[in-house]
């Protein structure tokens, strides 16, 4: 058995032999504007929940790919933790995520949490299903903690080709006192950047001082608040059609190897500097296989997690790499609890 | 069977205590196991003081090895176990197991690394919140901010997922730790997360944390701590009543505007903590209204004007603006003496913890005030207006015949009141014992069900903090998968018939 919204990731993870089953339900119950919250079907689109919150100046603070078109739904958003830049300032789905009732394999129907953002009743169940995939039963309905649109916005963008001065010009920016929407860097076709967004109603000052801490680390610096293209470029970056995407769960401090690796490799990286994640997309020449291997040794003890990747690659590794095997174990024994039948896209997290 | 060789008791009867505390005592040293009586009686309630029993050992181990150690001993006597770590939490979560024993983490209180250029502290439980703030400052801090983050623990912050005045921006403590060390319940140790996000697997990490100490003991935690806010700009304005400070709030918040805090007082609270501080606060307002806005100076100058305007168009009959640390300091303490200081107004008071959808709010502190005349009992309301987690005080004497039961029915009222307005039983201090009662008028016996699951996977033996957030005993049933060896039956002690 596996969960589906729209079906934009159903390739991450392990393979599973199961026919996709969809969750269908779309609506938005509750749009609670003076508590910010908002209770949805999970089959709900990110992109018309978005349209209908935005008509109240608030938004769900996650902006993963594929969430512009009418396509990744909420659920499946949740299901997989994708996220996208927002993510620097208001965290994933595991943060704004309040409230969940989902569907076991037995046929229980649970809820956890509530529809206030502040609640510490019960054990927090939303957190256990945000990123289980489905391993665990379907997400049906969430609630979610919202934010208000900033009114402006503003991006700080610094290029440059040497990965230890957009590392350095990153570090600083992510320690300074100023408060960030957004901190991402790129590299692509032997060249990369810092862009550095935020928010409020004077957006451009604290953009313009991020650019002149740049311009200290030798970047070329650009500023902009027609800046919507960039991070639509961004968050389309964490993707590949055809190629092999790894996402790497390291340090801030990672970042500049991360950057001189994508160099070397002639590999495309997406990072959220302020955070030590990164998305690498690998070169479509040669065998991704042993290039992986290399990545989780030069990189670890920072996970390494293949996401998009052609079917052969996926068959030949194993997409989710080393992991301690005392948690291995106790997920284990999580899922014997909440899927005793064993039936719920049984290895796609690995075993 | 599994899980069959000990049961979830909530005491420790049937535990050979004498030989489990030789045990700990070899283990920790005579010097930090306690069995003396008078030892003990200091060790059998937590903040909540209401609650008590007397453990029938208590343990001071000194690091992780020795916990697991400990928890193991126990698990292999099949006796319960709590771990407590400053004692000053609100629910009593960390109340004893009659009988049973008692983990103290007071002496693992070690900053173990200060990893600065990454953006983490990793750390011993019985670190305090304030010293993790302290070792990062001033150029950043750890946001979580309980009104004991004096004393407070770390380890207490995770297992109740402690919240603070500042965390209607800022997030709760699970927003904040991206790994642990963790001693399951049967004595393993196992890691959990670590200094990155979105690590691989299952986000036990996430269900950990505000597990109040039933799925096993923190040895270890990391945490997030951010770049401190280039300005901070507070006010404290006073009101007529509770709801033209609510109304003030609501403005706030529609004008998209993110306070770093707003914490509001009603009449009874100002005139406690001003008896406590004297930070001349009026004792005839009926509400205070402090409001904090941190982040970037012209950012925070811009929106701090507008709030100004906004108390003043909402009622405030005074608007008083810190004008330097000193202020702002004499205003936050006035605002966290006001539990303790409640003291003042009545010999004995219920603390209550209910949130609601914050636009609720006017109605439900009408409904409160409504039931406590009914009552004949004070109620001081004390909160985080921002994200509508009240502090009801329900004010007693408990020398006078019938009233703490009058009290603890008022108190059973205002939370349902708070739950039927969408709201939650707790928002910060957990269930622990004092909310279990609580927790069906929030969740059906199926979602009870399947917390239990969660449980049973972590504690199969029920050995870990047994008789706390869940509103009745339960017992692990057997779950169907390969044959995992019983400690008993590794140590020779029991075999499978």
């Amino acid at each position: 058995m596996r969960f589906s919204g729209a079906g934009t990731k159903l390739k991450w993870g392990s393979p599973v032999e199961a026919e996709p089953l969809a969750v269908e339900a779309c609506e938005i119950h509750e749009h609670n504007a003076g508590d910010l919250t908002a209770v949805v079907d999970a089959a709900l689109s990110l992109h018309e929940l978005q349209e209908t919150l935005a008509e109240e100046g608030q938004m769900l603070a996650l902006d993963p790919p594929l969430g512009d078109e009418a396509r990744a739904t909420i659920g499946g958003i949740v299901a997989a933790s994708d996220s996208g830049p927002l993510r620097h300032r208001y965290g994933s789905a595991r943060d704004l995520v309040v409230g969940m009732t989902v569907a076991l394999s037995d046929g229980t129907v649970a809820q956890s949490g509530g529809k206030v953002i502040k609640n510490v009743a019960g054990y927090d169940l939303s957190k256990l299903f945000t990123g289980s995939y489905g391993t665990l039963g379907a997400i049906l309905k969430l609630s979610l903690r919202l934010h208000p649109l900033s009114p402006e916005n503003a991006t700080a963008v610094g290029r440059s080709s040497d990965p230890a001065a957009l590392a350095a010009a990153a570090l600083e920016l992510s320690h300074a006192r100023i408060e960030l929407q957004s901190l991402d860097a790129r590299w692509e076709d032997g060249a990369g950047a810092v862009l550095a967004r935020f928010g409020g109603t004077r957006a451009s000052a604290p953009a313009d001082d991020a650019a002149e801490t740049m311009k200290r680390h030798g970047l070329q610096t650009e500023v902009s608040a027609d800046d919507a293209e960039w991070w639509g470029d961004q968050r389309e970056a964490q993707r590949s059609d055809s190629g092999v995407v790894v996402r790497v769960s390291g340090v801030q401090s990672q970042l500049a190897t991360v950057l001189e690796l994508a160099r070397d490799l002639d590999a495309r990286v997406v990072g959220r500097a302020g955070l030590g994640l990164s998305w690498i997309t690998l070169p479509n020449s040669g065998d991704p296989v042993p290039t992986v291997d290399d990545l989780r040794r030069e990189l670890a003890p920072s996970p390494c997690v293949v996401l998009d990747a052609p079917d052969p690659v996926r068959a030949s590794l194993d997409v989710w790499g080393p992991r301690d095997p005392g948690a291995t174990l106790l997920a284990q024994r999580v899922r014997d609890r909440f899927d005793p039948a064993g039936i719920c896209a049984p290895g796609l997290m690995g075993r | 069977m599994d899980g069959g060789l000990a049961t979830a008791t909530a005491t420790g009867e049937g535990v050979d205590i004498d030989a489990l505390a030789a045990e700990l005592r070899s283990i920790c040293g005579p010097e930090h196991t306690l069995t003396h009586h008078d030892q003990l009686r200091t060790y059998e309630s937590d903040g909540l003081l209401q609650y008590a029993a007397m453990p029938g050992v208590v343990v001071l181990p000194s690091t992780g090895e020795e916990v697991r150690r400990c928890v193991e001993a126990c698990h292999r006597a099949g006796a319960p176990f709590v771990a407590r770590g400053s004692g000053s939490g609100l629910s009593g979560g960390a109340m004893p197991v009659e009988g049973g024993a008692l983990i103290a983490l007071s002496r693992l209180r070690r900053i173990l690394e200060v990893d600065l250029e990454n953006q983490r502290v990793v750390c011993e439980p019985g670190v305090t919140n304030i010293a993790i703030s302290e070792a990062v400052g001033p150029s950043h801090f750890y946001p979580p901010d309980p009104s004991s983050q004096i004393v407070c623990s770390i380890g207490g912050n995770v297992a109740e997922n402690s919240g603070g005045a500042h965390c209607f921006k800022y997030g709760f403590t699970t927003n904040y730790v991206t790994g642990l060390e963790v001693v399951l319940p049967d004595g393993q140790m196992i890691q959990l997360g670590g200094k990155g996000v979105d690590m691989p697997g299952l986000d036990l990490v996430g269900v950990f944390v505000g597990s109040e100490g039933t799925l096993g003991v923190a040895t270890k935690i990391t945490v997030r701590v951010v770049p401190s806010p280039e300005t901070t700009r507070t006010l404290v304005a006073f009101f007529d009543s509770t709801s033209e400070a609510g109304e003030v709030v609501s403005a706030v918040v529609s004008e998209g505007i993110v306070a770093g805090a707003m914490e509001m007082m009603d009449n009874l609270s100002i005139r406690a903590a001003e008896g406590a501080t004297g930070a001349g606060y009026p004792q005839d307002a009926g509400a205070a209204l402090v409001v904090e806005l941190d982040g970037s100076e012209t950012e925070c100058e811009a929106r701090f004007d507008q709030v100004v305007q906004m108390c003043e168009k909402g009622g405030a009959w005074k608007v008083r603006v810190a004008q330097d640390e000193a202020e702002r300091a004499l205003i936050w303490k006035t605002r966290k003496a006001a539990f303790a200081a409640m003291g003042r107004i009545a010999p004995n008071y219920y603390v209550q913890d209910s949130v609601i959808p914050r636009t609720r709010m006017a109605e439900v502190l009408r409904r409160i005030e409504e039931l406590a005349q009914e009552y004949d009992l004070q109620v001081a309301n004390v909160f985080h207006a921002g994200d509508g987690n009240l502090h009801p005080l329900v004010c007693y004497d408990g020398s006078v015949e019938g009233e703490p039961a009058r009290a603890e029915e008022l108190a059973g009222l205002i939370v349902k009141t708070c739950v039927d307005a969408g709201g939650s039983i707790t928002g910060e201090h957990g269930v622990g014992v004092d909310k279990k009662g609580y927790m069906p008028s929030m969740f059906e016996e199926d979602d009870l069900a399947t917390f239990q699951r969660l449980r049973c996977a972590f504690d199969p033996d029920g050995l870990a903090n047994p008789g706390k957030v869940m509103p009745t005993p339960r017992l692990c049933g057997e779950v169907p998968g390969p044959y995992r060896e019983h400690p008993l039956e590794a140590a020779g002690l029991a075999e499978r018939m």
